[in-house]
């Protein structure tokens, strides 16, 4: 299977077109490995087979087994070993297969990606991009379906981004590997293969902007990444109900745009924070403290949390019952103190 | 009676058949290591190594034992937080920093100060984790050493990717790891020398085993027969030194460097050595080691073994020793005067690094920082 976007000619397609978020990250990985020399992907699997869910498809085909290099099986290994090439001068990507099988990288992403350039005093920056599908949804066995923003969100050092549309999986791709500081970029996995349409050369609003998804005019859903479409989802069954909700999109959890959330929240004075991993000590905790505390005077109601439960990741076929969906954040919107 | 016949067998009748492969089996015999250590002072090696090697080894290990010494007393004077020693380490930590050339590189770990010195970083610039400023005082580019590496052998993934990149590059440049006996427990260990194996990376492995993690001794560490067969596994060889030997070590590493630098792949090499001091000056070796082995040791000094390979040969004359005792003190001396007044920190600092940019966030807490400081000082200024 290709990615790439073809004319009947076989010429790659330039301009508008519709798409999954699949082939564009596909196409951010080519078109950044085309642009610069010192961009190389690593992983497993990310070769021949061209990832597991094909993001790196005709990489090695079109760069070479050097630039995309089939990795043994050792995450550590891996991510240790894009640190050295950072120090040498490359622009490493790294695939982690899936979210869970990050964990035994975090030592070498905790002590040294995020830690390189502050204990260096700036010597020896890491322009490392560690892509990671994340989330659930897609009916996986257990370990392939862990949200595990909050760990990267809670080490200074790391910029935490998430895409939840086709048109930014491009652009914050395409930015995150040109970023100077190390990008822990997590792909939605049940999102990949959604289709939109977009145009490449149109460009997004860059890291550390979040985007107002939707307007409305009685409180404010703010989300990221898998939660986004759901969140769409609930702000239109609102209307029957008799509410006009906002949606607003982060984008990334680190820089967090305290800007833009604090405006729309202070305008609209209701908010509810939705991701879908657990509650306690998520990236909500931290989203709906620092709203509170920005904006109580503007607050009708509490900020309120809609997320996963605290309980390790179920099995598929219960998984539903753990995921927010749309009732369970009407159910929230509802407890915002309507009443005069 | 069945007799299994492979002839019509498409992958048993294949010699040195296997899954997956592209190459038949490797043979492990060249890549073991020898039975016992390579030594050189006292045998004919040292009567043919060049004199000023030798002079050069001893000089740079008075030097390094001396540092050693004045470090260790900086720790009693409150001057550094911490010191790792690595008395009776000598000779691993010169002949690492002397088998590299100026375009390779060197990772330390945070008991390789003096192996970072011996490179030719200050010694206020090598120190400053141990002190407790900065946590790396160099610029690891210019100097082409990594900041010392206290989480145990994750740095070695980091010299097999840096040699990756080097070799892709088409660049003339090998690096060295240095690790302990207790860091080739670590996952990093085994994930570094596979990966550099399977990317026929130009790096060499430098396992410093003296004996003990902190309090724990090899026996409780590896079962393997020494820990350069480890290297077999990975299909690189292994080759195991007297690591108190300071011509053996430079020998063995400089072959190894070349080997790298020529094409030839890595090379694990473990040294035989002795940590002489505590695990640092927080630590009581008394309570996990008998007097009796440490003076055993003592009695195998990197040192000693040197002069009395150099007295064998004529090379021990008065200008030497005195040469030697001179640098040394040089050395002592100028490390007790840096480290006499107290460092000059910016407190605003703590947020120069973090990012390229600082995020919103980071600006904010800069200024409550700030703030406390004005506060401070307006206090301290009443």
């Amino acid at each position: 299977m290709s990615t790439a976007v073809r004319d009947q000619s076989g010429r790659e397609q330039s301009g508008p077109r519709t798409g999954t978020m699949a082939q564009a990250l596909n196409l951010a990985l080519r078109d950044a490995m085309r642009a610069d020399k010192t961009v190389h992907v690593l992983g497993e699997d990310v070769g021949a087979l061209g990832g597991v869910f094909r993001i790196t498809d005709g990489l090695t085909a079109e760069f070479g087994p050097d630039r995309c290099l089939d990795t043994p099986l050792a995450e550590a290994g891996i991510l240790g070993t894009a640190v050295g090439m950072a120090m040498y001068g490359l622009r490493p990507v790294v695939e982690m297969q899936f979210d869970a099988f990050a964990y035994p990288a975090l030592e070498q992403l905790f002590s040294h990606v995020a830690k390189m350039r502050n204990r260096t005093a700036g010597k020896l920056p890491l322009p490392i991009t560690v892509r990671i599908p994340y989330g659930g949804g897609i009916g996986g066995v257990e370990h392939h379906s862990d949200a595990s923003e909050a760990y990267y969100a809670h080490t200074p050092g790391l910029h935490v981004v998430t895409p939840a549309t086709v048109a930014d999986a491009y652009g914050l791709l395409r930015e995150s590997i040109a970023s100077d500081d190390p990008v822990v970029f997590l792909e939605p996995k049940r999102l990949y293969w959604g289709k939109d349409g977009w145009d490449p050369a149109a460009g997004v609003e860059p890291i550390g902007k979040a985007v107002l998804r939707r307007p409305g005019s009685s409180a404010v859903l703010v989300t990221y990444g898998p939660s986004l479409p759901v969140c769409l989802e609930a702000a239109e069954a609102a209307r029957a109900e008799g509410w006009d909700l906002a949606v607003l999109d982060l984008r990334t959890l680190v820089p967090f745009d305290e800007a833009t959330a604090c405006e729309v929240v202070r305008s609209l004075g209701r908010a509810v924070v939705v991701h879908e991993s657990a509650g306690f000590g998520g990236a909500g905790a931290e989203i709906a403290a620092r709203l509170t505390e920005k904006c109580f005077h503007h607050l009708a109601a509490p900020v309120l949390r809609v997320t996963g439960f605290d309980v390790p990741y179920p099995p598929p076929m219960l998984e539903h019952h753990h995921l927010p969906g749309v009732d369970r954040i009407l159910d929230a919107v509802a407890r915002l103190q309507w009443e005069e | 009676m069945t007799v299994l016949d492979h002839r019509n067998d498409p992958v048993a009748a294949v010699p040195g058949w296997r899954p997956g492969a592209t190459a038949p089996r490797t043979d492990p015999a060249p890549l073991l290591p020898d039975p016992e250590p390579h030594r050189a002072l006292g045998t004919g090696a040292a009567d043919a190594a060049d004199p000023e090697l030798l002079r050069e080894l001893y000089r740079r290990l008075v030097a390094g034992r001396r540092y050693n010494q004045q470090a260790t007393t900086l720790t009693k004077q409150g001057r550094l937080a911490v010191y790792p020693a690595s008395t009776g380490q000598e000779a691993c930590q010169v002949a690492a920093a002397l088998a590299l050339r100026p375009q390779d590189w060197l990772f330390p770990s945070y008991r390789d100060t003096l192996a970072v010195v011996a490179r030719g970083v200050d010694p206020l610039q090598a120190l400053t984790l141990l002190r407790g400023d900065a946590h790396t005082g160099y610029d690891p580019r210019a100097t082409r050493t990594a900041p010392l590496c206290t989480p145990l052998a994750t740095q070695v993934p980091h010299a097999v990717g840096l040699a990756h990149a080097a070799r892709l590059a088409g660049d003339d440049t090998v690096a060295l790891a240095l690790l302990g006996d207790g860091g080739t427990s670590e996952g990093d260990f085994h994930e570094g020398l596979n990966f550099a194996a399977v990317l026929h990376a130009p790096v060499v492995f430098l396992v410093q085993n003296n004996g003990y993690a902190i309090s724990v001794p090899l026996t409780r560490q590896s079962a393997a027969p020494t820990l350069a067969h480890k290297a077999v596994g990975y299909g690189m060889p292994g080759r195991l030194v007297d690591g108190n030997d300071a011509l053996a070590v430079h020998q063995v590493l400089t072959e190894a460097v070349e080997r790298a630098r020529t094409g030839g792949g890595p090379t694990l090499v473990e040294a035989l050595t002795y940590r002489i001091e505590a695990h640092t000056n927080a630590d009581d070796a008394t309570r996990y080691r008998q007097a009796e082995e440490v003076d055993a040791w003592r009695a195998h000094d990197p040192v000693r073994l040197l002069e009395d390979a150099l007295r064998g040969r004529g090379l021990l004359d008065e200008q030497l020793v005195a040469d030697a005792a001179d640098q040394a003190e040089q050395l002592a001396a100028r490390m007790r005067a840096e480290f006499h007044t107290d460092p000059e920190l910016d407190p605003m600092s703590l947020f120069a690094h973090v990012y390229a940019e600082p995020t919103q966030q980071l600006r904010e807490q800069a200024g409550q920082l700030a703030a406390e400081l004005a506060a401070e000082a307006e206090v301290h200024g009443r």
